[in-house]
């Protein structure tokens, strides 16, 4: 049993400026009854990393499906000021506006700012791809694997993933410089969050949740996924051979179908 | 657990029929749940106990929820103009927030749209039968209940269903109190309660005299002001009319920062005292009279006009009525004046008419339950009240959290019935509770909540029912 927390006082008297947030979908042909999935991109990443191809084998197996960019990511308000709390409100918003209770999916730290959303928002279950929780062990490793690009991060600066660390090397080369190309940064306070560890509260609800990930990424260790899991109280799910970016590497269909067909199966979240 | 309501529409018929002591035929619903009402404080206890597991059974009276906030439903107090007095954070539900798009005070027709759209969001209707009234709740053996129900009208047979717990979530602002007034029946003009004030129409054009100094007869004397050709206000004492916005922040908001950090109510009250002669000013310039208590001692008023247009002459404060002749309306200090319109905005009082009153140990029938938490009733362990609460900011965040307290509650019964009779002996002990400090005593404040007050009682609540 969890304890819920019930004052608010910061919620309350300094809400969450608003921001015009990008939200992109793909929708079955025919209703099907199925919960609609809301994705969450890690930051740098905008809807589009999910528009290139999730959303639309999400629908095609019948799964309304939505994916936003944080303020300050992809087609979203710029916000080089925002927060993690800001990032958690912006998926909170358009989680309610969906017609139905929605399965939040979040990749990378938009995994971390899923976690602090379902504190907020009773979502119907959640999935979390890759996810960064951020804390020294990952900045450590993210410093050793790539120094140049996560060093100025430390310092405010943007925070840049190499294409070793987000794609396999099946993506062909000219398909991953374009992805990399796209990447913008999140706002500086969001990326300092990512020093500490910043602890969620409970979820609102009790959703099922999944974890999945690759032994191979060069972002998320394997010990930091089974961590991750372990507090939700499950396994991770292994797709060897692949990269950070799963949603965009070369075999990006073999995890989304077993999250489609997790659900599919989870009852809570039918 | 049974949950025979978790898919489709409730079908009470399903189970097998059983008799009541007085021999009535009786469909037993298991652990189902009954809430009564689909308002806001009715729609969250559905979420709530389907959220914990429990099956659900809700009875509406009208055909749509929103309860006071549908305007097409026949109890509803709303108004064209009704905006919201507390800002969006207090007022939505702590886990369904309303639009950003949204204004920091929203319209009453928005806040329809929210409850439609949490009732589809959250597949609520489904456990909902409309155009059903509930006419008796009485206790059944186990701690269960039997509820009657019967078609809104009274139309088709009475049906009665056991329950293994209610909530009542009838509301509590659509029974008219009206003042008794020597002459008032010999009275020549029109005479309305506010329940019946919808549109600025039926003001354009008379002499308008509102009574009363709750946040609608400010409302209403604001229109007045700009629809009628005279406008009277009369106020049987005087009050502080707070603005809705200070610093350019909503001051719900800027005054949360304080209690935020915990500043002791004197300062606050210093502070707060202090802002409204800068915004404000002093009130007895305009003619109003001067507050015989400090702030925070009454409900809030919170209305950015009322002294504006003070200030122009389109509202004349008046004092207290002292009695009504054929054709006009004796002031407390001699005074007469000749309204052709007479508004009563003197506010609402609960009513529970499905229930005997001893039940909310009320047994002199004064219409003040006692309860604990303004919630539980003392030798009831499966009855709650959800909304029941006058707070100084929004209701539905209140109504939320009781309704996920009742939920826990239930739960704790079946899973850890220790912890559920210790509640239930805290019920018993601290029924009556109040949680205002010092307000005024009268029909309007005996169910006044500060909602930090309130909701930290909740928390410690929550907290004793769930320790290890």
């Amino acid at each position: 049993m969890t304890e819920l927390r019930i004052m608010r006082g910061r919620e309350w008297s300094r809400p969450v400026r608003p921001a015009r947030r990008e939200v992109l979908s793909a929708v079955p042909e025919v209703e099907e009854g199925r919960p609609p999935l809301l994705f969450v991109p890690g930051f740098g990443h905008g809807a589009w990393a999910f528009a290139e191809h999730w959303l639309g084998h999400a629908a095609s197996r019948g799964f309304p499906a939505y994916a936003l960019s944080l303020r300050g990511h992809g087609g979203s308000e710029p916000a080089p000021e925002a927060t993690l709390r800001a990032y958690a409100h912006d998926v909170v918003q358009v989680a309610a506006s969906l017609p139905r209770q929605a399965v939040l999916v979040g990749h990378g730290a938009g995994a971390l700012v899923v976690a602090h959303a379902l504190a907020r928002y009773p979502a119907r279950g959640a999935v979390l791809v890759a996810p960064v929780f951020g804390g020294w062990g990952m900045v450590s490793t993210a410093l050793r694997r790539n120094p140049a690009g996560t060093l100025p991060a430390v310092f405010g600066g943007p925070l840049r993933l190499s294409r070793a660390q987000l794609f396999s090397r099946e993506l062909p080369d000219e398909e991953a410089r374009r992805y990399v190309a796209r990447l913008g940064r999140a706002g500086r306070r969001a990326q300092w969050a990512l020093l500490g560890e910043p602890e969620a509260e409970p979820a609102v609800g009790t959703p099922p949740v999944l974890v999945l990930g690759s032994p191979d990424d060069r972002v998320v260790p394997a010990s930091t996924l089974t961590r991750i899991a372990r507090r939700y109280g499950s396994a991770p799910l292994l797709f060897p051979g692949m990269g950070h970016d799963l949603m965009l590497d070369a075999r990006w269909a073999e995890p989304i179908d077993a999250i489609l067909d997790w659900l599919e199966k989870e009852p809570a979240a039918r | 657990m049974s949950t025979s309501t978790d898919h489709g529409r409730p079908d009470p018929d399903a189970t097998p029929s059983a008799q009541s002591p007085e021999g009535r035929p009786l469909s037993d619903r298991g652990d189902t749940v009954c809430v009564i009402g689909a308002g806001a404080s009715g729609l969250t206890a559905i979420k709530n106990l389907r959220e914990h597991g429990f099956g659900v059974d809700c009875y509406e009276r009208e055909t749509g929820v929103g309860g006071a906030w549908n305007w097409r439903h026949d109890r509803s107090p709303v108004y064209a103009s009704t905006h919201l007095l507390s800002s969006k954070p207090f007022t939505q539900f702590p886990d369904f927030p309303m639009p950003d798009s949204w204004p920091d005070y929203p319209h009453h027709s928005q806040l329809l749209a929210y409850f439609e759209r949490y009732a589809d969001h959250f597949d609520l209707r489904s456990h909902v039968w409309f155009g059903t009234e509930v006419i008796r709740v009485e206790p059944a053996e186990g701690d269960r209940w039997d509820v009657t129900t019967r078609s809104t009208g009274g139309y088709g047979p009475e049906r009665t269903s056991r329950y293994a717990a209610v909530v009542i979530a009838n509301g509590h602002n659509w029974s008219p109190k009206l003042p008794r007034y020597e002459g008032l029946e010999e009275f020549r003009g029109e005479i309305m309660h506010a329940s019946s004030y919808k549109d600025p129409a039926q003001l354009r054009g008379k002499r308008v005299l509102v009574v009363g100094a709750g946040n609608t007869g400010c409302d209403i004397a604001v229109e007045a002001a700009q629809q009628a050709s005279r406008c009277w206000h009369s106020t049987r004492r005087g009050y502080w009319y707070a603005p809705k916005y200070v610093l350019g922040r909503p001051a719900d908001q800027v005054n949360d920062a304080l209690l935020a950090m915990r500043v002791p109510l004197r300062v606050r009250q210093w502070l707060y005292h202090w802002t409204l002669r800068l915004t404000v000013g002093d009130l007895t310039r305009f003619g109003l009279p001067k507050p015989d208590h400090r702030v925070y001692e009454t409900h809030p008023i919170a209305n950015s006009q009322l002294v504006y247009y003070v200030g122009h002459g389109g509202i004349g404060p008046v004092p207290d009525l002292a009695r009504f002749r054929p054709y006009a309306v004796e002031l407390a200090d001699g005074r007469e004046i000749d309204p052709d319109l007479v508004i009563f905005a003197t506010g609402y009082l609960p009513r529970f008419e499905f229930l005997d009153a001893s039940v909310f140990g009320d047994s002199a029938g004064t219409g003040r339950p006692t309860l604990w938490l303004n919630a539980f009733t003392p030798g009831h362990p499966t009855l709650a009240v959800a909304g029941l609460v006058q707070p100084d900011s929004g209701m539905f965040t209140l109504a939320h959290w009781q309704t996920v307290l009742f939920a826990r509650l239930l739960r704790a019964r079946r899973d850890r019935p220790e912890r559920a009779a210790a509640f239930a002996s805290r019920v018993r002990d601290r029924a009556g509770e109040r949680y205002s400090g010092q307000v005024k005593d009268s029909s309007r404040h005996w169910f006044e909540v500060g909602h930090a007050d309130y909701l930290r009682a909740v928390q410690r609540a929550l907290h004793d029912l769930e320790a290890k």
